[in-house]
């Protein structure tokens, strides 16, 4: 095409004319960060001890949440599937499911299956109990091994659902709740979940700061070791330090659970209270002060330890470097994508520092989701913010073009939003494909504080260096 | 050297012990041990369903129609269609690369998709799809055709996309093109890459006006070539050299508009055979074009494949590839110089998909390695047959190797260099291993051509020979 034309369409598509004709369309959903279910069922049963995730659908499927959930890690990530075919729609995929636990429990000796379905087992109205049942009593799935299953459509939710239904199903098969009225059982550890978390510097942070307190924990679903595994010279299929499965047994009986996210938890979070009786809070995921705050408030009110000293300290050490850094951020706008959760922590983080999180856009958000971020904008007295729910990175784009933002926060997937409205783009949440070791560091907690304030100030001073002359590029910032 | 079979059969009799009885015979009959006097296709059966539960690395027929074969003709836009997930994993992570501003003149980068909910699945989504194809062509009004590629719901509920993509097409007056690519057809992505064959055949080839004012004899067009990391690029500067005139190449980088007259080419040059051999067998039986297969990986294989392909014209082409064979010759040597000494003897395990478990071991011969063990994922006898005589014998030869399998092989011939997928990536890094991606070039690349082999022969360097692997054990363990 003739250069002049393709500017001319181009500049076109940077219209109000284009943005309302772009949020106008019902039908094609264009750059969504969004996965689909079976991705986050996989990624819980990596949490549980020598527990191999089991695919009751074709193995394209697996393939594609194997390569995808390795390129953000840069781990090894194994699954195994019933590879259904064409004669698995018309015949079921009973005798698939039959032989895959045979091979499986062969070759790969696990503890657990975690087995969770697809859009083409689903349809095709595979009951995993049943088969799951029959390949018990037929000899072909031991009876040492455990077997929880969860329904996990591709049509229904987002990765974080999977995760949740996972989670769910795990703890409702595993866990043995202890007569009432004993204290036989009955602990002091508090439930952490983490929820659909694929910063394993978040896990870790989380445990650190546990440890400081002197509360004792069971992390519910623990993949911060199986996924960030130490390279010694031995490939372990199943990893050291995954969630023990005796200790899921009774985490039911435990004090509490705390789960970090509310929008990959739902489920769990009803069954253990509801069918468990257990006291479960669920709190904003601890990313800036004010949530890393009533993180800690909560874990003293459940344990009735009080904040130790070394945890106050380190906050103050946060609120310094927030300090130091916020004439960098204050009034700078942003955009900021990916996961409901880590969105509004960010978003409560940004106004924290004077910024103004302009678009808050989640293609798998809630009308709950937005009136947290409505809310918080209040808080604030924030009045250029703007949430938007079910939406996608093309939406953004158009966002970004007729209202200009200074940076953008998000999974790799927007740099080319970033690109073309000529910002920065700092990678958060899942996926990262194109920066190394970014979910090693926490942003959850007072370290999270100084590691989002470094990584977005000083990508300002970059371009307040790079942008200068020689008389303006100066030795302090 | 005397190959000892024996052994060999032992090391596979090892591997296999794990099995049972049923699920032994199955995968021993996937594997061989290459005996050049024997013949190619029976070395391994291939091409058959795959073992539940096993972990298996092969992918789905909708990977290999969108990812593969349609994916990278950039003025195009792909529809994923059905739920969210297969588009959203297969979006942007294959590195076929294209020039071309985006969202005008390319669409390569773009994840378009139905996202079908629940509704969708109950009621069907013929009219959602209708009215995507009509918002995309409002959208991107450049786009030079919609293809619909079909993710599994598709066709277990029934819907109609070939009604929908002819009435679309009718209305819009641009390509709408249905492809029937369910991930749960066939065993593997080869099916896939069959099915969008088929597609390009009904929908695309032959569409075009050829202007007989502009045709040369030297008219060719490269089937088979993904552009991964560039490799389209690299290989299409020698083609130029050797005079040829480059008027498609078939998908990397390619274009809707350059398939549609592909049919007004002299001969097709073929280098991934799986994955497009049907189209060429489809040009050769209807307009009569001659097809070729060539190897683009060292120098040796590009010295021999020119010279092949020159050879169908006249002698100006002829002499301008010896030219160009002799021109390069200085610059290859000076790589084998640099980086032979370091990788000579170094062993290799190779687990690849359509043509690289047999086309890049001459490229690791010119610098001095040796291919000890290869497999494909999703081979046919075709495949196997061109294969033997690529390898020594001995050479462990495999059929959709699965993960188990691979480490225990990995374990007993302990490899110095594994060059496999990003789901094999970490397995082996974590055994100390080095590796190396060989379907995305690992970031890298382009390996096609003369400058290719230099970026690949600094790459196996750097992998085998990076002083990080020998700080794996502690000094106080050693």
């Amino acid at each position: 095409m003739e250069k002049d034309e393709v500017k001319k369409i181009k500049d076109w598509m940077n219209t109000e004319e284009y943005k309302e004709k772009n949020f106008n369309r019902k039908a094609i959903v264009i750059n969504p960060e969004r996965a689909c279910q079976p991705l986050g069922a996989v990624l819980c049963a990596a949490g549980f001890e020598d527990t191999m995730p089991f695919v009751h659908g074709s193995h394209g499927c697996v393939a594609y949440y194997r390569n995808n959930l390795s390129r953000h890690f840069r781990e090894p990530f194994a699954a195994v599937c019933t590879s259904l075919t064409e004669d698995g729609a018309v015949f079921g995929g009973q005798a698939n499911g039959f032989e895959g636990f045979k091979n499986a429990a062969a070759l790969y000796k696990p503890k657990m299956f975690a087995i969770s379905t697809t859009c083409m087992s689903e349809i095709i109205g595979d009951d995993l109990g049943s088969i799951i049942g029959n390949a018990r009593e037929k000899g072909h799935l031991s009876e040492d091994i455990l077997a929880p299953y969860a329904n996990t459509p591709s049509f229904v939710g987002s990765h974080l659902e999977g995760y949740d239904s996972m989670l769910n199903a795990i703890i409702e098969t595993l866990g043995k709740k202890l007569p009432a009225g004993k204290d036989a059982g009955k602990t002091d550890i508090i439930n952490i979940i983490p929820g659909f978390d694929t910063t394993v510097g978040n896990i870790n942070e989380v445990k650190r700061i546990l440890k400081i307190f002197g509360i004792n924990y069971l992390i519910l679903a623990d993949y911060s070791n199986t996924l960030d595994s130490p390279l010694n010279g031995e490939y372990k299929l199943y990893p050291d330090g995954a969630t023990k499965l005796e200790d899921v047994k009774n985490c039911v009986n435990n004090k509490a659970t705390i789960a970090l996210q509310k929008y990959s938890t739902k489920k769990t979070a009803a069954t253990l209270s509801e069918k468990f009786g257990q006291d479960v809070r669920v709190i904003k995921s601890p990313i800036g002060m004010s949530y890393t705050d009533e993180f800690l408030m909560t874990l003293s009110e459940i344990s009735g330890k009080e904040i130790p000293k070394e945890l106050e300290d380190e906050r103050g050490r946060a609120i310094d470097s927030m300090t130091d850094a916020q004439q960098y951020i204050h009034g700078k706008k942003f955009a900021i994508f990916g996961d409901p959760d880590m969105l509004t922590g960010l978003t409560s983080y940004l106004l924290e520092m004077g910024g103004i999180p302009k678009y808050v856009l989640c293609s798998n958000g809630t009308e709950e989701f937005k009136k947290e971020i409505l809310d918080l904008f209040a808080a604030y007295s924030e009045s250029e913010g703007e949430v938007y729910i079910d939406k996608d990175l093309w939406h953004l784009r158009s966002l970004v073009m007729t209202g200009p933002v200074d940076m953008l926060l998000g999974p790799s997937h927007g740099k080319f939003v970033a690109r073309e409205a000529k910002v920065p783009h700092i990678r958060i949440g899942y996926p990262i494909f194109d920066r190394v070791n970014i979910h090693r560091y926490p942003l959850y907690g007072y370290s999270g504080i100084i590691n989002l304030t470094t990584w977005i100030v000083n990508k300002f001073i970059d371009i307040i260096d790079d942008a200068s002359d020689d008389a303006h590029f100066e030795l302090m910032r | 050297m005397a190959v000892n079979f024996k052994e060999t059969e032992g090391i596979v009799e090892d591997i296999l012990g794990v099995y049972s009885e049923k699920a032994k015979k199955n995968r021993k009959e996937h594997i061989g041990i290459n005996n050049k006097e024997t013949c190619g296709s029976c070395i391994a059966k291939s091409n058959v369903k795959s073992l539940p539960g096993v972990m298996t690395p092969r992918g789905c027929a909708y990977a290999g129609s969108k990812g593969v074969v349609w994916g990278p003709v950039k003025d195009v836009i792909n529809i994923s269609h059905g739920p969210i997930g297969c588009g959203h994993y297969s979006w942007g992570t294959r590195r076929n690369l294209a020039a071309g501003e985006p969202a005008v003149e390319n669409f390569v980068l773009f994840q378009f998709t139905t996202d079908f909910k629940e509704r969708d699945i109950v009621f069907g989504g013929d009219k959602k799809l209708e009215q995507a194809v009509k918002e995309l062509h409002e959208l991107f009004p450049t786009a030079k055709g919609i293809v619909i590629e079909s993710e599994c719901p598709i066709g277990l509920i029934g819907d109609d996309i070939e009604a929908v993509a002819k009435k679309t097409s009718a209305e819009l007056n641009i390509p709408v093109i249905p492809v029937r690519c369910e991930g749960f057809r066939g065993v593997s992505q080869s099916l896939g890459h069959h099915i969008a064959n088929d597609s390009i055949r009904d929908f695309v080839v032959g569409k075009g006006e050829i202007d007989n004012s502009k045709k040369t004899p030297y008219d060719v067009a490269i089937l088979g070539d993904y552009n991964i990391g560039g490799d389209v690029w690299s290989s299409m500067k020698i083609f130029k050299e050797m005079g040829l005139n480059v008027v498609a190449h078939w998908s990397g980088d390619g274009s809707i508009e350059e398939m549609k007259i592909t049919h007004g080419v002299n001969y097709l040059l073929l280098h991934c055979y799986r994955s497009m051999n049907y189209i060429a067998r489809h040009f050769e039986e209807t307009y009569g074009i001659p097809w070729i297969e060539y190897n683009f990986f060292g120098p040796t294989k590009i010295k021999e494949s020119i010279r092949k392909i020159a050879k169908l014209f006249d002698e100006n082409i002829q002499e301008k590839s010896e030219e160009i064979i002799k021109a390069y010759e200085p610059k290859m040597q000076e790589v084998i110089d640099k980086y032979r000494s370091r990788l000579e003897g170094k062993k290799v395990i190779l687990l690849v998909g359509g043509l690289r478990p047999r086309h890049i071991v001459g490229a690791y011969e010119d610098l001095g390695m040796k291919v000890i063990s290869t497999a494909y994922e999703f081979a046919h006898n075709d495949d196997y047959e061109r294969t033997t005589k690529e390898l020594e014998d001995g050479t462990i030869i495999l059929d959709d190797m699965n993960e188990y399998e691979f480490v225990e092989l990995a374990n007993k011939l302990k490899p110095d260099l594994v060059a496999s997928g990003i789901k094999e990536k970490y397995v082996f890094q974590k055994m100390g291993i080095p590796f190396r991606q060989m379907h995305s070039w690992d970031y890298s690349g382009p390996y096609h051509g003369y400058d290719g082999f230099e970026i690949f022969a600094r790459d196996m360097d750097l992998a085998v020979n990076s002083p990080s692997w020998t700080l794996v054990k502690p000094r106080w363990k050693k």
